[in-house]
């Protein structure tokens, strides 16, 4: 996956749980720069989005722990550029023990990143596939599909799928892994951390 | 009223303005003014005639009342009974608080000087009751005192208008020849009744008189003033660190708050230091609270701005902008939820370490051009009334300012095949679109070119929003640039 694709944030968003309650979303400066920040017309969800953009790494880890503690929040979203060292084991370590016992859907959106020591309990690397056929237009891109690679985890079994999302149901589809030469893998990162 | 530090000079007419349905109209004049001859309630432009060089400013009533009502309780300092009389009025209840300021005559020059040290001008006048006082301050001597007995005579010159009487009436009565007060009142009461039996209070002047008179009436309802609510700490020996104390305030402040069924959304710390130095530490807060654990643990890493100097000896915590705040059961058995759970206290404990406006909360607002398309506001802004979601599709990430991209294309008018961003070149494999959104006339300069947006995916299956601005032969600049804004999921 290359640093500046959305697919990332639509996986992530399309597993965020029903409900109505507010997302926090915490950017470092360099994230928001090179990626982009949340476009709320384009969230499907129709929930608030709480939004800070950090200059500094470790004040967004801290930002992303003080949300952990509020069970107002329907989840919490980190993005994180890069390799900073703020970003250790034990960075992680905290926030997962604390989404685990606040019952809270954490994510931390790594981009241009390696794959290093992580306590993240499920970790994933997320690339854009090309689209499913739209239903009306033969040239125009469809509903996307993302090549899910869970490399790391503690519940389940490490494996690649592809995931779809199904945008009028709302659903994500898993369908069985399948290797395309066209996905380069290993030149970057997102990782996925889900508590409980 | 006009502040000293700021008020132009005594020679320069100055009139205050504000609109009326036929263009501005003066609300209020100066000194200079006056004796030029414009009186309040003439239109602008008609005055300027008058007086060409006419300086006019827009007058504040909002801020005004707002004013007079902090000057009402200012003026509890002679009397404990003040309230506001109308836009530019107080009325003190001074029965009973005249001595301790050695009589009526020198508590009026204490007046007069307290308020011109504050930079006001003040009319004052003592009398028996509220409508004796109101007219001899407007239009009697300086400075009267009026006793009792002397009631009648002191009003009996005095013109009509000081009855507090409404503008048709006070032209009624000039027809009829009734000029002064002593003149109405030698007029039999059963006529006067008879003429303004169908009239409201400020159009019977017999009414009026009564009040004025003494027969009828009219009794100062002052209005208690907001409690302070303030926890402070006296030390008897100076101290450097005020961190031990500061549960303790807010706890004291909190079970104040709650006794009065109010949350505050801003503290105020204030140290006082030995050398007569003070040191201060504010504090706002999201949504009103009085939670003691919530507040104390806001002034994290926040007390190291306070100077301690040799040591201070007496903290004081200031609960600023309270508001009603009712008692909240949030369980059926009576435990509380612990307070960190609800949003509010989240906002406070994130604009606490990076400030308030680092959070900020995106809504939905009326406009096609994508950038317009959200509005950022704070946390906590409900939006109610904000408009539905777009009809297309949008993107999920938007680059701000867009990123101009190199574009290769097989025809002018139509999508590009090849397009290169951040020195990588991305081949166009699927594309929908254009989409055109044509600029707000309303609010974009001039010159401002349409855009047409397409949605590419590139060989690897990402999903990008490109737009062109302008089209070819548009006359608004050369030829049309190409913009990558956005990432679709």
């Amino acid at each position: 996956m290359t640093a500046a694709d959305g697919g990332v944030a639509g996986f992530v968003l399309s597993l965020v749980p029903q409900g109505d309650a507010p997302i926090l979303w915490v950017q470092d400066c360099l994230s928001e720069r090179e990626a982009g920040r949340p476009y709320l017309p384009g969230l499907t969800t129709g929930r608030r989005v709480i939004h800070i953009t950090l200059s500094r790494v470790s004040d967004a880890l801290w930002a992303m722990e003080e949300g952990l503690r509020c069970a107002a929040l329907g989840a919490v979203i980190g993005e994180v550029w890069g390799d900073p060292p703020a970003l250790d084991f034990t960075a992680t370590q905290r926030l997962a023990i604390r989404a685990e016992s606040a019952g809270l859907p954490c994510w931390l959106l790594r981009r241009a990143a390696t794959p290093g020591l992580s306590a993240a309990r499920n970790r994933w690397r997320i690339a854009s596939l090309p689209s499913r056929a739209h239903p009306h237009d033969p040239q125009a891109p469809g509903d996307p599909r993302w090549q899910a690679d869970l490399f790391r985890s503690r519940q389940a079994r490490p494996g690649i799928w592809v995931a779809s999302h199904d945008r009028a149901a709302d659903r994500l589809d898993f369908s069985a892994a399948f290797r395309d030469g066209a996905v380069a893998e290993g030149d970057g990162a997102a990782e996925r951390r889900a508590a409980g | 009223m006009e502040r000293q530090n700021d008020a132009p000079p005594d020679d320069l007419a100055v009139v205050l303005a504000t609109e009326g349905p036929h263009g501005p109209v003066i609300h209020a004049a100066n000194r200079a003014a006056r004796l030029a001859g414009i009186a309040a309630g003439a239109r602008v432009v008609d005055m300027r005639a008058i007086c060409p060089d006419l300086r006019v400013e827009y007058a504040d009533v909002q801020g005004d009342r707002q004013a007079l009502d902090r000057l009402r309780l200012w003026a509890r300092r002679w009397c404990p009974w003040t309230v506001v009389d109308g836009p530019d009025g107080l009325i003190l209840d001074t029965t009973g608080s005249d001595h301790l300021w050695g009589g009526e005559a020198l508590m009026l020059e204490e007046m007069e000087t307290r308020l011109s040290l504050l930079g006001l001008t003040a009319r004052l006048a003592v009398a028996p009751t509220w409508g004796a006082a109101w007219a001899l301050a407007r239009y009697g001597r300086v400075r009267t005192i009026c006793p009792p007995g002397q009631l009648a005579a002191a009003l009996a010159p005095l013109p009509v208008a000081g009855l507090r009487l409404d503008g048709e009436t006070r032209l009624l009565l000039q027809r009829l020849g009734l000029k002064t007060i002593g003149a109405l009142a030698a007029v039999p009461r059963l006529s006067l009744t008879r003429r303004f039996v169908r009239s409201a209070l400020p159009a019977k002047p017999l009414l009026r008189l009564d009040q004025a008179m003494a027969g009828l009436a009219e009794p100062v309802a002052s209005v208690e003033a907001p409690r302070r609510i303030r926890a402070e700490v006296r030390l008897a020996e100076p101290i450097q660190d005020p961190t031990h104390y500061l549960p303790a305030l807010c706890e004291d402040l909190c079970a104040q708050l709650a006794h009065a069924g109010l949350g505050c959304r801003k503290l105020h710390l204030t140290v006082y230091r030995t050398d007569g130095e003070v040191s201060m530490v504010d504090l706002a807060i999201a949504s009103g609270s009085r939670d003691a654990r919530h507040l104390h643990g806001l002034f994290k890493g926040k007390l190291d701005r306070i100077n301690p100097g040799f040591g201070f000896d007496l903290i004081s915590l200031d609960a600023g902008m309270v508001e009603p705040l009712g008692a909240r059961q949030t369980r059926l058995d009576g435990g509380g939820a612990a307070e960190d759970l609800h949003l509010p206290q989240l906002i406070d404990r994130l604009a606490a370490r990076f400030g308030a406006r680092v959070i900020k909360r995106p809504i939905l607002a009326a406009s096609h051009v994508p950038e317009r398309a959200e509005r950022w506001t704070d946390a906590l802004t409900d939006t109610d009334g904000a408009p539905g979601p777009p009809v297309r599709e949008r993107p999920l990430r938007l680059l701000t300012p867009p990123e101009e991209v190199r574009v290769l294309y097989a025809v002018p008018e139509g999508p590009p095949a090849q397009f290169v961003w951040r020195r990588q070149t991305h081949r166009i494999t699927r594309y929908e679109g254009p989409e055109r959104i044509a600029p707000e006339w309303w609010k974009d300069r001039p010159g401002t070119r349409l855009r047409d947006y397409f949605k590419v995916e590139d060989q690897t299956g990402r999903r990008f929003w490109l737009f062109r601005q302008g089209l070819q032969e548009d006359g608004r600049g050369g030829d049309p640039r190409w913009f990558l804004h956005g990432m679709f999921a």
